[in-house]
């Protein structure tokens, strides 16, 4: 018999994950009509059409579970910066294609086996938010995948900018794979697999592409970490200034 | 709405067991009427998202379930569902249901046939792996049949949907995606 967990824990953990969707959803969105092609304008606007569908999924299991009568939009739009438990990587700009790729890789290779793992989770709800999703996240990973081969594998001026993308992103790849109370309860009530388990999956995941882009793996000398404590850089504030503008200018309002 | 019912339909009329069995048979019948806002030939049972009608004292309630966790149809369809009831006369409720998770073997025979018919490449079947990396799905093409199609991006109008184009007729055309 898996032990339980308490109110707040299942809270905390459903809102990082629903942050963490929610915000590189909404980075995702911002390519909306200035993507290299029309392809890829139909493409990322689609991804990130997943990535905000299941944010809203955790939100709303988020705000049942927690019992305080918020509902999906409070939490979304009426929470402060400090208040977003994002991992850092999903409110990194956007930067160049190259970088918003293997953002995405890397984000996706980071959930497709949380996602997986999280199939048969004891919470039979979150399970069921997980079969779809880990359906979605295939996609993702193959779409990204194959862009960071093209680019990485690809003429010097998009070899240049692939390689640029994974000096600056190192360093946000290992606080993915922190642990904490919340995910150690989390762990024990058998609702998700701990992050630091992900590891291997992930590397299996990228490692491959990285081969065929001919891209080498680059430790971060220290890595940037907070964001599940509220402690963002910089982007996240923009980022929370153009999605909650509407609800900070006109409180309450509706469609 | 009898000359609306194909033979299957037809077939699965009730032979008796009282009124609340005949309500909830036509509560089921005026909410698998519900067509896809977006591919407007196929009705939500085709597509297999509408799980159940059952009738609740005098409510009749609608189960749906969600074809991708973010789809913006999904909205249109539920309010559809509850004016097709309403208009057939009952109390209406819509419920979402994501276990068990939809997927594109859910969608009918039936239902594969008229995608193909309006130009939308049906779905392969599930066994066709997504998840084989960089693995090329084989499509046929919804016009001429020919298999020498090529996928032109792997995200189309809909999130469902994945843009091809036949080398053999060299129309461009729709393919609902394996999910």
């Amino acid at each position: 018999m898996a032990a339980t967990v308490s109110r707040e824990v299942l809270t905390a953990f459903l809102l990082r994950l629903a942050d963490d969707h929610l915000v590189i959803g909404h980075r995702l969105s911002e390519w909306c009509g200035h993507a290299p092609m029309l392809e890829e304008d139909l493409a990322m606007p689609n991804m990130a059409l997943d990535l905000i569908g299941q944010a809203r999924a955790l939100y709303q299991y988020a705000g049942e579970v927690e019992g305080k009568g918020r509902d999906e939009d409070q939490i979304a739009y009426l929470r402060r910066e400090r208040d977003y438990v994002n991992c850092l990587l999903a409110e990194r700009e956007n930067g160049d294609f190259a970088h918003t790729m293997l953002r995405q890789l890397y984000f996706a290779a980071f959930m497709q086996p949380l996602w997986q793992g999280m199939l048969s989770s004891s919470d039979a709800h979150l399970a069921g938010i997980a079969a779809k999703a880990e359906k979605e996240v295939a996609y993702h990973v193959r779409h990204a995948g194959e862009w960071v081969v093209r680019l990485g594998d690809g003429t010097p001026e998009s070899t240049r900018r692939m390689r640029a993308a994974v000096d600056a992103l190192a360093p946000y790849v290992d606080e993915l794979f922190e642990s904490d109370d919340v995910t150690a309860a989390i762990v024990k009530a058998g609702i998700a697999p701990d992050p630091a388990t992900l590891r291997p999956s992930f590397e299996a995941i990228v490692g491959p592409i990285f081969a065929e882009a001919g891209l080498e793996w680059v430790e971060a000398s220290y890595g940037q970490t907070g964001g599940r404590q509220g402690r963002h850089g910089e982007a996240l504030g923009y980022l929370l200034a153009d999605l909650q503008h509407m609800q900070r200018t006109y409180p309450g309002m509706v469609w | 709405m009898v000359s609306g019912l194909s033979a299957k339909e037809a077939a699965c009329r009730p032979q008796g067991g009282g009124e609340a069995l005949f309500a909830e048979e036509r509560a089921y019948r005026a909410a698998a009427c519900v067509v896809d806002p977006e591919i407007p030939v196929v009705t939500i049972a085709d597509l297999g998202i509408l799980r159940s009608v059952t009738m609740e004292g005098d409510t009749a309630v609608a189960r749906v379930t969600l074809t991708y966790t973010g789809c913006p149809a999904v909205l249109a369809i539920e309010l559809a569902v509850e004016a097709a009831l309403r208009d057939a006369g009952f109390k209406p409720r819509v419920e979402r249901v994501i276990t068990p998770a939809w997927s594109t073997d859910w969608i009918t025979q039936e239902g594969r046939e008229k995608l193909r018919a309006y130009g939308i490449a049906p779905p392969a079947k599930a066994s066709n792996s997504v998840r084989a990396l960089f693995g090329e799905t084989e499509v046929a093409c919804p016009r001429c049949g020919s298999h020498a199609t090529a996928r032109i991006s792997e995200f189309g109008s809909t999130a469902c949907k994945a843009l091809y184009r036949c080398t053999a007729c060299h129309e461009p055309f729709d393919y609902f995606k394996c999910i």
